[in-house]
């Protein structure tokens, strides 16, 4: 965990004082919509359906106790008494006030959380692998990284005005948990051969209305020249991105454009100018951002303590470990994902009430540590393995322990027609159709790993294309239709899904996923052929035929 | 529109020319990047310092050449949301040392003004008069900097290494 | 449901109101004929031609400090008088969410 310094917390300090200001000269007048929109969006705050939004961001997705709370606290005080976790490591809330925002951010505030450039054209949240620092294999730990550039997006003098949004991902395992391939820019953390620590960087990557998986751009940049590299990057970006159409903006159009050879001759002439510059990060440097991440003092404990192997007994235990406790690097820990798929839910939504609860769990049984993931999950990253039965039995009683991670009722979905004012289309009542239709646990688990991801319009917040099953909302003579793909994925192997077929009526939706899912099981090779590699083996074709035949 | 530099409201002492305006026998001007670049050694030659309006989708390479001899180089933002010219100015100050008058024209507001200082501008066409009267307490608002540009501001990192130093650590 | 933020050439094909958000707090607001906001609906001012469709909203685009983002939708006047929205991203931001929230207020 980072714990911010007096420097850190003065600069949010800063920037609340400062954002007070400017909800002052909005609400006298001084400052129009049209200028305040922007500072407003830089500070997390969004115009949607039914009130302002605020998306307070969760920095590689790590989270202290207290910072839970306190997001608890602002759910509560401020707002209808829960909140949204997002795709991004951002939790949002629905309803709060503009006159309130500038308290809710200082509560925040006191904490060490901020909500700067959650929003606007400028360098989102940057996001990494919920379980960074504890996953087996990992290179090293990638939120030192990930803070470091962090810092240096935070209020950039040349880069808080760009054509479009700009979002960064780091990982550092080799299953990428961070979804890097559809970010502006993302960063695999690798050795080189001689063992110094540096990254693949990869540019241009995205959804929305033109999906693209991003290129590599450069097999190696030493971790000392990461920030000039990214800042090379940028800065290129800032200069020939386009601005004269939004949907032609991000990073991905400049470089599919200019093509990947072209845009990295002009990154690199740029960086040649600036890797020899103040940018170039010492040791020392790396090593006070490390030694601000506290790490937990493990105790020594057996690999099968005598309390997991009672608790085998039940089933209903055995179900739950089997789906959401994960290897921990450390002998006798584990990785507790922590569904907020619960069937008949809004998927990524927790209550102030469940915030508390799991904030004192995550101090009894996880070192007061919480992550968050983009698949709108939670997880507690340090539980010791004979405390996984009590840890289970008090995430049931919050309605926190639905064994369905990975399931195809674990499920990414945009918040949609219902709260967004981009959408055309609702999301979250087809996955919670979808969660109900397929709630058997033992029907989930036969059917095995499937993601399916929802979005309510082409903005794609609910990363459709890259959902082993993806559904579209759009609007069609004033109705929601839904257009289907399958075949995409998102992590080291992310591909773009293809349509299956003409788009589907709001309560065709589920019944044609049904389908699909029945298609799948005729089609498998055998039951650990999973859905996505079924695809991949087969095609569109078969299911296609055995969808619409039908219909 | 006001004119901030050094800090406070000062009167402007360059007119700026259009395309086509005539050329005034003395005085400081500004003109347009097209024009100047058309007939430069002209435009030096006259008493009177020059400055030249450089928009934000020029190359500023083509500047160079004659940035020793300019007085003034003044920046556009067509609007505040488009930050082309931030890049423009860092890299006219910190790459090409440029150390004339830069000046930030367009829609510009307070709550850009902490970006553009950072950035290297020193003159400031202030589109609202109660925003340049708020200048420099706007300027001082912030004290913590993350990234090192060329106005030598300390950075975080440094400061932090600075601490970490006076207090033996990791020595 | 095309979003009002594409909504650029003012052409209305039935009776329409202008809405938009208060700015201070966020809620759903109308412009009513008395060149002021409502929260509700049955207050608001009905235009039934792109004209006054169009006057209405420049009116209410000028009084930024009240309200942000206005922009015409349609709605469906009964016989009796009783507006209803014109279209289900209206209706969702009359009413609400079409899904049980996850507290209940």
């Amino acid at each position: 965990m980072y714990a911010y310094d007096e420097i850190d917390r003065t600069l949010v300090n800063e920037r609340v004082s400062e954002f007070r200001d400017q909800v002052k000269r909005r609400l006298s007048g001084e400052l129009t919509e049209d200028e305040f929109k922007i500072l407003r969006l830089q500070n997390g705050v969004y115009l949607q359906l039914h009130a302002y939004m605020f998306r307070v961001a969760i920095p590689y997705g790590t989270l202290a106790s207290n910072q839970l709370r306190r997001l608890a606290h602002v759910a509560r005080k401020y707002d209808r008494g829960y909140g949204h976790f997002t795709t991004r490591q951002n939790i949002q809330f629905n309803w709060i006030k503009l006159a309130e925002l500038p308290d809710a951010l200082a509560d925040l505030a006191e904490v060490g959380i901020h909500a700067m450039q959650t929003s606007g054209n400028n360098m989102r949240n940057v996001t990494s692998d919920q379980w960074a620092g504890v996953a087996p294999g990992e290179i090293e730990d990638p939120r030192i990284w990930s803070e470091l550039i962090r810092q240096h997006t935070t209020l950039h003098p040349e880069f808080s005005f760009l054509p479009r949004k700009f979002k960064i991902a780091i990982t550092a395992s080799d299953h990428d948990r961070a979804a890097i391939r559809i970010h502006d820019i993302g960063l695999r953390l690798i050795k080189n051969e001689k063992g110094e620590t540096g990254f693949e960087v990869l540019v241009g990557g995205g959804l929305g209305r033109t999906p693209f998986i991003a290129k590599t751009i450069k097999h190696f940049v030493h971790g000392r020249d990461i920030l000039s590299y990214i800042e090379a990057i940028l800065r290129v970006y800032n200069q020939y991105g386009r601005r004269d159409n939004i949907y032609k903006a991000r990073i991905k159009i400049l470089v599919h454009e200019l093509g990947i050879e072209k845009f990295s001759r002009e990154v690199e002439e740029e960086w040649q100018h600036i890797r020899n510059s103040s940018l170039q990060i010492d040791d020392e440097v790396i090593e006070d951002i490390r030694s601000r991440f506290t790490y937990p003092a493990y105790e020594k404990l057996p690999h099968m303590p005598d309390e997991l192997r009672q608790a085998a007994a039940d089933p209903d235990f055995e179900a739950w470990r089997k789906n959401s406790v994960s290897p921990h690097k450390v002998q006798g820990y584990s990785i507790v994902t922590i569904s907020l798929k619960p069937t008949g839910g809004p998927p990524g939504d927790a209550t102030a009430e469940q915030m508390d609860a799991l904030a004192d769990l995550a101090d009894k049984y996880s070192f007061g540590e919480i992550r968050v993931g983009h698949e709108q999950n939670l997880a507690l990253p340090h539980v010791a393995k004979r405390d996984l039965p009590a840890l289970w039995k008090a995430l049931d009683k919050l309605g926190l322990a639905t064994p369905n991670v990975n399931l195809i009722t674990d499920i990414i979905a945009c918040p949609g027609l219902d709260y967004c004012s981009l959408a055309n289309a609702r999301s979250i009542p087809i996955a919670q159709e979808l969660t109900r239709r397929f709630a058997n646990h033992e029907l989930a688990n036969l059917i095995g790993r499937l993601h399916i991801n929802i979005s309510g319009c082409i903005n794609a917040c609910g990363h459709h294309h890259v959902g082993h099953i993806g559904i579209l909302g759009v609007e069609k003579n004033g109705e929601e239709v839904y257009q289907i793909t399958i075949g995409g994925r998102a992590d080291e192997s992310a591909a773009l899904g293809n349509l299956i077929g003409p788009g589907v009526k709001f309560d065709e939706v589920a019944d044609v996923v049904e389908d699909i899912v029945e298609a799948y099981l005729a089609l498998r090779e055998r039951p650990e052929e999973l859905f996505i590699d079924t695809v991949k083996r087969l095609g569109v074709e078969p299911f296609k035929e055995r969808v619409y035949a039908t219909r | 529109m006001p004119l901030v530099n050094g800090g406070k409201i000062v009167d402007d002492s360059f007119v700026k020319l259009a395309v086509d305006t005539p050329l005034p026998e003395s005085g400081d001007i500004l003109v347009p990047a097209e024009r100047f670049l058309g007939d430069a050694e002209a435009f030096l030659a006259r008493p009177g310092k020059v400055g030249v309006i450089w928009p934000n989708n020029r190359d500023i390479d083509e500047l160079v050449p004659y940035l020793g001899r300019l007085a003034a180089v003044a920046l556009v933002f067509p609007t505040f949301r488009d930050g082309r010219a931030y890049s423009q100015a860092r890299l006219l100050r910190e790459r090409f040392n440029y150390r004339g008058e830069l000046r930030a024209t367009g829609q510009v507001l307070r709550d850009q003004f902490v970006f553009m200082l950072r950035a290297g501008f020193d003159a400031f066409e202030v589109k609202k008069q109660a925003d340049a009267e708020a200048f420099m307490q706007t300027a001082k608002h912030y004290s913590v900097f993350y990234q090192p540009t060329g106005d030598g501001r300390i950075t975080a990192l440094h400061r932090r290494m600075q601490l970490r130093h006076s207090e033996g650590v990791g020595t | 449901m095309t979003s009002p933020l594409e909504q650029k050439k003012i052409k209305i094909a039935g009776p329409s109101v202008v809405t938009a958000n208060r700015t201070w707090d966020g809620i759903v607001v109308y412009r009513t004929a008395a060149q002021g906001w409502s929260a509700d609906l049955s207050e608001a001012a009905i235009v039934r031609n792109s004209d006054e469709a169009k006057a209405l909203l420049a009116e209410s685009v000028a009084d930024d400090v009240g309200a942000v983002g206005a922009y015409i939708a349609p709605v469906q006047v009964a016989e009796d008088g009783k507006v209803e929205p014109g279209n289900l991203r209206e209706q969702i931001r009359r009413t609400g969410v079409t899904i049980g929230q996850p507290v209940q207020v």
